[in-house]
């Protein structure tokens, strides 16, 4: 359920970086304001290097903004690091599994952190690598799975903790078509029945409009160049409006 | 859906047992030429160049029988040890340091690349004229001389961690140990064990030297007391009570490693 009650807030939040022998800095993020509401599924959508995963690492705490503030249910991912642990969780653009632990072990690598006894975190694992069709492959080491499974071993991971928020950068793109559609759809399911709030990084536009219930376009450097509602009501055509609209602010 | 790899290479048992078979032979065979152009030697030359295997193997059956003897093997195993270990326990520390900090990178790497340049003779001779006790002196030599390889080994394990999984690892939130268990130890245990093995072949010719100079037993103590008395058998049964160590010893690592890195892909078309 979404309300209107933003969870993620970003207020003037700019981010540069220092570029090699002192030259001149680069600014990839530039007074971006942007609030996502609780329970709410926004997809970001920007070209490649616009500075959709310098937003991301953002709100992830792993990056500071040079100025602006990044909020979370009012306190800031970076400095408050320690305080967000079980409450957000990421699918990263590759599936980043530990090649030294089994696609269980990885499912149960943030439930560790939790400190969560071993068999409740078994019983979760398992959980959710049956919800993801894994069963089968929970003491396989991540080089004997296929890209696919990878990949949904690292959903499984994400979800394990049950974090209220859910960050995912472009989690299917190296992915092929159908699988990426089939985990896709999934995952929008497993995001919607679960009540959590997502930001979701992509460059398709087809994924924006299959996963989003908000799709916000950003321009280079990083800043809303327009901000566009979904709904369940949301026709066909409405939809390739949008589509021809995004295409129009992306190609500009 | 993709047929897992593991499937695929799984080997059938009969060619397993001839792999191992073959391989276990090509370990052995430059041994058996070197022993064979030794011992054909030996019908040529008087005992006291090359003496021949049967009595070599005598003397290393008299050293493994007598304990007086023995201990002075098992002296020596455990200065390597304990060198290794104080040297890879302060190196590991100066490692991380030098990984969390430029200041403290470009204040360490200049003096361990000096260490680096020391031979071990000097730093035995030092050790002498500091140090008043031998175990003292030779667990000095031992850290001083493996000390630099030890941390700029682990210092380049640190540096070529994979960012990806660390920033992974790092957005569950771990604390400093949990980040250490899970990620940074199992990260850098392949270069730790490289080095180990790299170590092991140093210390060991390390130790003798040092024992040769400044101690009154041990393997190189011994080889002191052979080579006044000329006597080449006694010298090769000492040298290789340490040859036989060092070998068990890589064994060892190679079976932490056989254990540790089974999550490894074997390739067919492997290097």
């Amino acid at each position: 359920m979404t309300t209107s009650q933003p969870i993620i807030s970003l207020k003037q939040v700019s981010k540069s970086f220092g570029k090699a022998g002192g030259a001149s800095s680069y600014t990839a993020v530039d007074r971006l304001d942007l609030d996502v509401g609780r329970g709410q599924m926004l997809a970001l959508l920007g070209k490649t290097g616009c500075g959709k995963s310098t937003i991301f690492n953002m709100i992830a705490g792993l990056t500071e903004p040079s100025s602006g503030d990044v909020t979370i249910d009012g306190r800031n991912p970076f400095r408050d690091f320690d305080s967000f642990r079980g409450k957000i969780a990421i699918v990263f653009q590759g599936d980043r599994l530990l090649p030294w632990r089994t696609a269980v072990q990885n499912v149960e690598l943030g439930l560790e952190m939790l400190d969560v006894p071993a068999e409740k975190r078994r019983t979760a694992a398992m959980h959710w690598l049956t919800t993801l069709g894994l069963r089968g492959h929970e003491n396989d080491y991540p080089h004997a799975l296929s890209g696919g499974m990878r990949q949904r071993v690292s959903i499984a991971r994400a979800f394990a903790t049950d974090a209220n928020i859910l960050l995912c950068d472009e989690p299917f793109s190296a992915l092929d078509e159908m699988t990426g559609r089939s985990l896709r759809a999934e995952f929008a399911r497993l995001v919607k029945q679960n009540g959590k709030t997502a930001v979701f990084i992509t460059h398709s536009i087809n994924e924006a409009l299959e996963i989003g219930d908000r799709i916000v376009v950003l321009k280079r450097p990083a800043n809303i160049a327009v901000d566009l509602p979904l709904t369940s009501e949301t026709t066909e055509t409405e939809k390739l409006a949008i589509r021809n609209q995004i295409q129009g602010v992306l190609a500009a | 859906m993709t047929m897992p790899q593991a499937e695929l290479s799984s080997p059938q048992p009969a060619s397993w047992s001839w792999a191992v078979g073959r391989r276990a032979l090509t370990y052995v065979f430059p041994f058996v030429v070197v022993a064979g152009i030794w011992q054909i030697a030996s019908l040529f030359f008087p005992p006291f160049l090359f003496p021949s295997l049967v009595d070599v193997f005598k003397r290393c059956i008299l050293i493994f029988a007598s304990w007086s003897e023995f201990s002075d093997v098992l002296a020596t195993v455990g200065r390597i040890l304990a060198g290794l270990a104080g040297a890879f326990i302060v190196g590991a520390v100066l490692a991380v340091m030098m990984a969390r900090s430029r200041a403290a990178n470009e204040f360490l790497s200049p003096i361990l690349t000096l260490f680096q340049g020391i031979p071990a003779l000097s730093w035995v001779v030092f050790a002498i004229i500091w140090f008043h006790g031998v175990e003292p002196r030779i667990f000095f030599i031992m850290v001083m001389t493996t000390l630099p390889a030890f941390a700029f080994q682990v210092l380049s394990a640190l540096q070529a961690m994979s960012r990806d999984l660390m920033e992974m690892v790092m957005s569950f939130r771990p604390n400093r140990v949990k980040l250490f268990r899970v990620m940074i130890i199992p990260a850098i245990l392949p270069d730790i064990l490289t080095a180990w093995k790299v170590n092991l072949g140093n210390a060991s010719r390390v130790v003798v030297v040092a024992e040769l100079v400044g101690a009154t037993g041990g393997v190189g103590y011994e080889l002191l007391q052979q080579q006044q008395v000329f006597d080449m058998a006694g010298a090769l049964a000492w040298t290789l009570q340490l040859v036989f160590f060092v070998l068990i010893a890589q064994g060892v690592l190679t079976l932490i490693e056989n254990i540790a890195f089974r999550y490894r892909a074997v390739s067919e078309r492997s290097l």
